[in-house]
């Protein structure tokens, strides 16, 4: 029987992360950012079935980039904690906090436990009464949480998609204003690199999957923007910041 | 994956908790791998004791037996619900009595809730059993929905409810009855349309308008009187109402207006605007409306004895 080499427990971290990493960064960015009623989801996605965002339970919704099959397994796990949760005590014991919880400790065992890694990357989002109430959580494969301030960027570039969001994004915003940004801060790696990566401006809504978390609405509070009303959110979304640029205020200054 | 998904390695997943209805709490792995779109299904194996109506067999007044004991028979009971269908929608109402034996348990119950937004369920039988049916099945509607990304069609929420129904019958057989009545509006056809069950499931569909509970005879033969085909949905609202007064008439166990206390009908639309509960102040007033008009003929409005004159 060959006796297999030894690889020190650090070098296997590390090839597991940078295979991780190097997996979710392949692929394009999404953005997840609050806005004055709630909390606004923008990935471009061409599929209209395969989906990146959806709602796992009243006030939460879940944002994914990676493989499709691992982070699909994950939020389907997801729906059955929160709606298990919900049914054993009441709809409101379900928060963004304990769904993040047992994402980190999923994502954790599976990268501390099993050969290949997830090369996923997830956001859990929870839309309180009060802006000061919502809530964005990301978890990464080695199941390390953070608690965002009020913006996220993730997956692809995040670097740079993160640095141009984080210039536009301010508390208060209305939901056209949060979608500018958003469509901005998704451009920006394209303008960095020359279209190297990212998105183009010129993106349409067929490529966009958008969602948000209304607080307005009653009972199930995601939704998700498409058709018409998605046109009409890019038409007045790219008026304003065809007004921002002509103050001239060029929004590519975050890419290297 | 390795390991990670065998769902049958032993532990606190591997399929039943017990019938504490408590179980541990989840461990990182449990869920996954092992989803299923619906959710009921999910239960089974991960928590049967939390389905509704799994009582141990040696619960007093429940074991082998043919014959509910009191314990069972004094269980507050829900009585009338009536379902009527209107112009593109469906009306569904139901009375606020519960009643333990000859006893009125409870003067302000709710039998009628939403299910989805665009079908709605009302029970009748045993209270506590009825409540953790509903509570079943608007999970089970939703996390299908959640899972598929789609919503299940009106037949199939309708199987749905009639399975999980079925699975309550060793129950319903030592006393612990519910059934259901169920309502939805038909996206694709554009009609509303009701269905009923009996213990051991169903569904039949209904045409026009059912009723069911201890005051449905009654409540049946006023509508019949009542109903017009595509009448508008106030027309059905109103409808309902009548024969809820008819059957609190005459069934002692179906509670009527109280207007001393302000307790009315719960009364829900499902057209294409989806599933709408009427607000309490817009209930009354209907109630009070027939309350009036009985004041000057108590047996209700007249039908009309020969269609041709």
């Amino acid at each position: 029987m060959a006796i297999p080499f030894y690889v020190p427990p650090e070098q296997q971290v590390r090839d597991k992360a940078n295979y991780a990493r190097s997996g979710v960064s392949r692929g394009r960015s999404c953005v997840v950012l609050k806005y004055a009623d709630g909390i606004l989801m923008v990935a471009p996605n061409p599929s209209t079935t395969l989906r990146k965002i959806s709602e796992l339970y009243d006030r939460i919704a879940f944002a994914a980039v990676g493989r499709y099959n691992e982070y699909e397994n994950l939020r389907k796990a997801g729906v059955t904690y929160a709606d298990v949760t919900g049914y054993q005590y009441d709809r409101h014991d379900v928060t963004a906090r304990g769904i993040a919880n047992w994402y980190a400790q999923t994502l954790g065992e599976i990268f501390t436990q099993s050969i290949k890694p997830f090369e996923v990357e997830i956001v859990v989002a929870e839309v309180g009464d009060r802006p000061e109430d919502d809530q964005i959580f990301r978890i990464t494969f080695d199941g390390s949480v953070t608690d965002e301030p009020g913006f996220v960027a993730f997956g692809g570039q995040a670097d740079q998609v993160s640095a141009a969001l984080k210039e536009r994004y301010s508390d208060g915003m209305s939901l056209a204003q949060a979608f500018a940004a958003a469509l901005a801060a998704l451009a920006a790696p394209a303008r960095g690199n020359g279209e190297a990566g990212g998105e183009r401006a010129d993106v349409t809504a067929s490529q966009l999957e958008v969602a948000v978390l209304d607080r307005t609405r009653e009972h199930r509070m995601f939704r998700r923007i498409r058709g018409a009303s998605l046109e009409g959110l890019l038409a007045e979304a790219r008026a304003s910041q065809a007004g921002r640029s002509g103050d001239g205020a060029p929004g590519g200054s975050a890419g290297p | 994956m390795g390991p990670y998904f065998d769902a049958s390695r032993p532990g606190p997943f591997a399929g039943g908790a017990g019938s504490s209805g408590c179980p541990a709490p989840p461990h990182p792995a449990g869920f996954m791998g092992r989803q299923t779109p619906s959710f009921a299904d999910f239960l089974a194996s991960y928590s049967p004791g939390l389905l509704p109506g799994r009582f141990s067999t040696a619960a007093p007044g429940l074991a082998g037996g043919g014959t509910p004991g009191p314990a069972v028979r004094d269980l507050p009971h829900g009585t009338t619900i009536v379902a009527v269908t209107c112009d593109h929608g469906v009306v569904l109402a139901g009375d606020r009595r519960a009643t333990a034996g000859s006893m009125i348990a409870k003067r302000d119950v709710e039998k009628v809730f939403r299910s989805d937004e665009f079908s709605a369920v009302g029970v009748a039988g045993t209270g506590s059993v009825g409540i953790e049916f509903v509570r079943l099945f608007q999970v089970e509607l939703e996390h299908y929905e959640k899972m598929e990304g789609r919503a299940l069609s009106l037949e199939g929420k309708a199987n749905r409810l009639a399975w999980m129904i079925r699975g309550n019958l060793a129950a319903a057989m030592q006393g612990l009855v519910v059934v259901p009545l169920f309502v939805g509006y038909d996206e694709d056809a554009g009609v509303g349309r009701i269905f009923s069950y009996d213990v051991a499931g169903g569904p039949y569909q209904e045409k026009d308008f059912y009723a069911i509970g201890s005051g449905s005879v009654f409540a049946r033969g006023s509508l019949k009187k009542l109903y017009a085909e595509n009448m508008p949905a106030r027309d059905g609202v109103l409808a309902c109402v009548q024969a809820l007064y008819d059957a609190a008439d005459d069934d002692s166990a179906t509670g009527g207006p109280d207007l001393p206390r302000r307790i009315f009908p719960v009364i829900a639309t499902v057209t294409r605007d989806g599933f709408r509960k009427l607000p309490e102040a817009e209930s009354e007033e209907i109630a009070q409306q027939v309350v009036r008009e009985r004041m000057s003929r108590p047996d209700g409005p007249a039908a009309v004895l020969r269609a041709s004159s």
